[in-house]
């Protein structure tokens, strides 16, 4: 049986101490040795940023290529190289920003990856700038009197980008971010993954209410496939739905039950936008949504050819040609 | 008998003037003559009809041997409007012949071309030249009135009237004429049917006219062998495919619209295979960039755009550059900057392939100078881009991309080998993988994923050499950038020894040019060289690294005159590189030369040196 170690490559991991990309690092490792991955058939592709600079760190094949063009890189790998398995590892800033065309364009085709997105909400290799994700307010090295752009939610963007397959995990419970990233790399098409991941230089604690043993439970909403949807300690909470608003309730008060709230169905769009939304001091952990839709590079591969030629001599002919003697 | 004649036909954008021009030019090729083409189109779709604006060119030369160019002044000019006769009345030669659909010059159509009220610009016409007026519309209509295509569909039809005139013009054969439109409309047999009709209405009209037959017009004599007509763009995209299919690759081609550069897009589509994909990307971003994808997986991966779109992959050819992959960019150059003059011909953006990349980032550069010569530069850019790891530059231009022209096809087996350096397998003494380390022409080995043993990380991070890893130890990036360099400079093997088009090796005047300005240049060159002036063309096809041979031969001339539809690009990197005083013939208004204007250039140049 393989282990994380067979998967990791002989160079020096260069994140700073205590970088929630360690953890991050460790369990694809541990993955890729649970699921048996061939190296020589696995591309990790990212782009740039501390995130982007895992390819190196993993003894398969990998490309660490231009800010934000990971997906574009990938889409035209994998319409080539259908029979290879490729992940994509980006940042909130690489995916968002620089690269955001390229990542709705990835998620409406529906390319097959799984995408990594890890969001730390600063851009951390350029030593600390708000990001996209950074919220209104944050105090950053560009930003001293705090931000003013409204952030993205990335689940509700890549929902409406038309991502097939919608998760969040986070770097400090290797265990969830283990079974997401499996059922990411299950999905046949694009796999949409954002994990929470600290900071501790530039963002230090962005995500303390999602990990800290004492906050957690009453923010991390774990989301499961036909399971009611609760959270707190002894599962004292629950989400129910009042109309299409999302409604936090005490079941210690009595007054609601498990049987109340709302079953989570991850193929149901209309309550996947709601959960993509859920962007305040609770939020779904888990996969919000997976659908089936045609995967782009298949489609591309069942064109009818349209080359009437049978050979290159036939082709340079043409339709029409006449002999000079 | 005429050596050649030149025919502009002109009207508006949607009166299909391209399209008649076209099938004229295949025509005329068919029948043995040498034929040049140049298409003057507006940027709009569909200006306002009959406006100055929406007017639509198209320019063909056909004759003997002597044909390189599409000609400058017209010996008949077809003018299906008003507007189009205002833009083109001074195109023509003074003894030159007018045919005029008179339809196209009543008193709307005049207004709207910007004559005066009350102003008759058919008399205005018939003034200046001699002309024959046909009312098309009338004829047209009469001819289908028991057609049933509607009134705009029949009005569709004229320049497939007036082809049938200049067909009994010239005498060409008029089958084949009919079988382009059968071709042609194959899709609708009643649009077929009317087509064919106002065809032969147009036919029978040319003899109970007035207008006498045309003098029979010389025809080429041509290398033995198998002949088609293509245009620019076309040609390079076929050189492209049998390049990946002679090195047994895959093809890849990521593309986003783009004037002048989407008929490659075009015709790639038309040749898709499970091998040959053919990708429309969101931008021209992820055009180049999906080509790099697909060129790391082992494709032979292009990618095209024009100016602006070659602006956006500068970033990407730098990670090919880093990453040392075979991608050939294409770049059909149009006027700029910015958007620029999205629709005329230009070669201003030498510069930008040279040097627009940040860092020191070298390309090989080549130009195709002609149409048919597109499909030989192509197959070359591929090849070198496979053979030597390296993104490869391709310059076409406008100009050439709508050039249509007779082809000698080759025969696939007479195509010249393309070999990749791809492994075996890991190497056999047990040692890692080592996807940096070169052979003698510094070209690394291109391991592809799905090699057993093979897999490793590259990017865009300097590297150390072998290994590849990252490495930012002075030595290291020195050592790289010079090793890229030095493979660049490497593709020099693949050179043919410079020479002059007519054989010169001394003389007075050096007329060099690269690119779609060979048949001006040539043109004037042989004019000149019948009347005993002193003068020789030397046309570039790698235009970087230049070849070493260039400097000695530009020595030995006069005088040397960098010839090129810029301010002074080519001149600027020939003076120095090889210290040689040239000066430069510019012409920037997004049209090619005329052959007076080099003739004029060169004449000036000899009395200076006198």
């Amino acid at each position: 049986m393989a282990t994380a170690n067979d998967y990791a490559s002989d160079q020096d991991v260069r994140w700073c101490p205590g970088c929630g990309d360690y953890s991050i690092l460790k369990q694809f490792l541990t993955v890729l040795a649970q699921l048996d991955a061939d190296p020589d058939r696995t591309v990790v592709v990212s782009g740039i940023g501390c995130s982007s600079r895992m390819p190196y760190y993993v003894n398969t094949y990998g490309v660490h290529s231009i800010h934000g063009r990971a997906p574009a890189l990938v889409t035209g790998l994998r319409m080539t190289r259908p029979d290879l398995d490729v992940w994509v590892v980006t940042g909130d800033g690489d995916a968002l920003s620089i690269g955001g065309n390229h990542l709705i364009h990835l998620l409406r085709r529906n390319v097959k990856a799984p995408i990594l997105l890890f969001n730390n909400e600063i851009y951390g290799l350029t030593k600390g700038q708000y990001s996209p994700t950074s919220g209104v307010g944050q105090r950053t090295k560009s930003s001293p009197t705090g931000a003013v752009d409204e952030p993205f939610v990335p689940t509700a963007l890549a929902l409406g980008a038309g991502a097939t397959f919608l998760a969040r995990s986070i770097d400090r419970d290797p265990e969830h971010l283990r079974t997401v990233l499996h059922r990411a790399h299950g999905h046949a098409g694009s796999a949409f993954v954002e994990i929470y991941q600290n900071c501790n230089v530039f963002h230090d604690g962005a995500f303390d209410a999602f990990s800290n043993k004492e906050e957690k439970a009453l923010h991390f909403l774990p989301v499961v496939h036909g399971q009611p949807l609760l959270f707190g300690p002894n599962q004292s909470h629950g989400l129910l739905l009042d109309g299409l608003v999302p409604r936090t309730v005490d079941l210690t008060e009595g007054k609601w039950s498990a049987n109340d709230c709302w079953i989570h169905d991850e193929t149901d769009r209309v309550k996947a936008g709601i959960l993509a939304e859920m962007h305040g001091e609770v939020r779904p952990f888990g996969v919000l949504y997976a659908v089936q839709r045609p995967v782009y590079e298949e489609s591309v591969a069942a064109l009818p050819p349209t080359e009437t030629a049978s050979s290159l001599d036939e082709m340079f002919a043409g339709q029409r040609t006449w002999e000079v003697l | 008998m005429k050596s050649e004649v030149v025919v502009l036909f002109a009207g508006d954008s949607g009166d299909g003037i391209q399209l008649m021009g076209n099938a004229f030019a295949q025509e005329a090729a068919h029948e043995g003559h040498a034929v040049r083409t140049f298409s003057d189109f507006p940027a709009e779709i569909r200006a306002p009809q009959g406006s100055l604006s929406g007017v639509s060119g198209f320019k063909l030369q056909f004759g003997g041997d002597s044909v390189y160019t599409p000609g400058d002044q017209a010996d008949v000019l077809v003018v299906m409007n008003a507007a189009a006769y205002k833009k083109y009345q001074n195109a023509l030669k003074p003894e030159g012949l007018v045919l005029a659909n008179s339809s196209g010059f009543d008193g709307r159509n005049a207004a709207l071309a910007g004559y005066a009220p009350g102003e008759d610009p058919l008399e205005a016409v018939r003034a200046k030249y001699r002309t024959v007026a046909v009312d098309v519309r009338k004829q047209v209509s009469a001819a289908l009135v028991e057609s049933s295509l509607s009134t705009k569909e029949r009005d569709r039809t004229k320049n497939f009237f007036v082809l049938g005139l200049l067909c009994w013009m010239y005498q060409f054969p008029q089958e084949q004429f009919k079988s382009f439109i059968r071709r042609q409309f194959a899709k609708s047999e009643a649009l077929q049917a009317a087509n064919l009709l106002v065809f032969e209405v147009g036919h029978a009209l040319g003899e109970t006219l007035e207008v006498s037959a045309a003098a029979p017009v010389a025809k080429a004599k041509p290398a033995p062998g198998r002949y088609r007509t293509l245009v620019g763009n076309q040609a390079l995209a076929l050189g492209l495919l049998a390049a990946a299919e002679k090195a047994k690759l895959p093809f890849f081609f990521g593309g986003y619209p783009i004037t002048p550069a989407s008929d490659i897009l075009h015709e790639l589509v038309r040749h898709r295979r499970s091998d040959r994909i053919v990708f429309q990307a969101e931008d021209e971003i992820a055009a180049a960039v999906a080509a790099i994808g697909a060129a790391y997986g082992g494709s032979l991966a292009v990618t095209a755009s024009s100016g602006p779109g070659i602006s956006l992959k500068a970033e990407a050819m730098g990670l090919a550059v880093a990453m040392e992959l075979p991608l050939v960019v294409v770049n059909i150059q149009r006027g700029g900057p910015s958007t620029g003059l999205p629709t005329k011909t230009e070669q201003s953006d030498l510069m930008q392939a040279l040097y627009g990349r940040h860092g020191e980032a070298p390309m090989p550069v080549l130009a195709a100078r002609s149409a048919t010569d597109a499909f030989d530069t192509a197959y070359l850019a591929a090849r070198i881009a496979v053979e030597c790891m390296t993104p490869v530059l391709l310059l076409s231009d406008g100009f050439v991309a709508n050039s249509a022209e007779a082809w000698k096809f080759p025969s696939a087996a007479d195509l010249p080998e393309i070999t990749t350096s791809r492994p075996d397998g890991p190497p056999a003494d047990g040692n890692p993988f080592a996807p940096y380390r070169r052979d003698a022409n510094g070209v690394r080995p291109w391991a592809v994923p799905g090699q057993v043993g093979l897999a490793h990380r590259i990017g865009g991070l300097e590297k150390e050499p072998d290994s590849g890893n990252i490495s930012y130890a002075p030595q290291d990036h020195a050592a790289q950038v010079a090793a890229r360099a030095h493979k660049v400079n490497r593709v020099r093997r693949y050179y043919e020894p410079s020479a002059c088009e007519c054989g010169a090796t001394e003389g007075d005047v050096l007329l060099v040019g690269w690119g779609g300005t060979y048949g001006s240049l040539k043109a004037a060159t042989e004019s000149l060289r019948s009347e005993g002036v002193s003068v020789a063309h030397l046309h570039i096809r790698h235009v970087y690294p230049l070849p070493e041979d260039l400097g000695p031969l530009l020595r030995a001339f006069g005088r040397v005159l960098v010839a090129e539809l810029n301010s002074g690009q080519l001149l600027q990197l020939i003076r120095s590189e090889t210290l040689v005083d040239a000066r430069g013939v510019n012409k920037v208004q997004g049209l090619p030369f005329t052959t007076d204007e080099l003739r004029e250039a060169v004449f000036h140049t000899i009395a200076e040196i006198r």
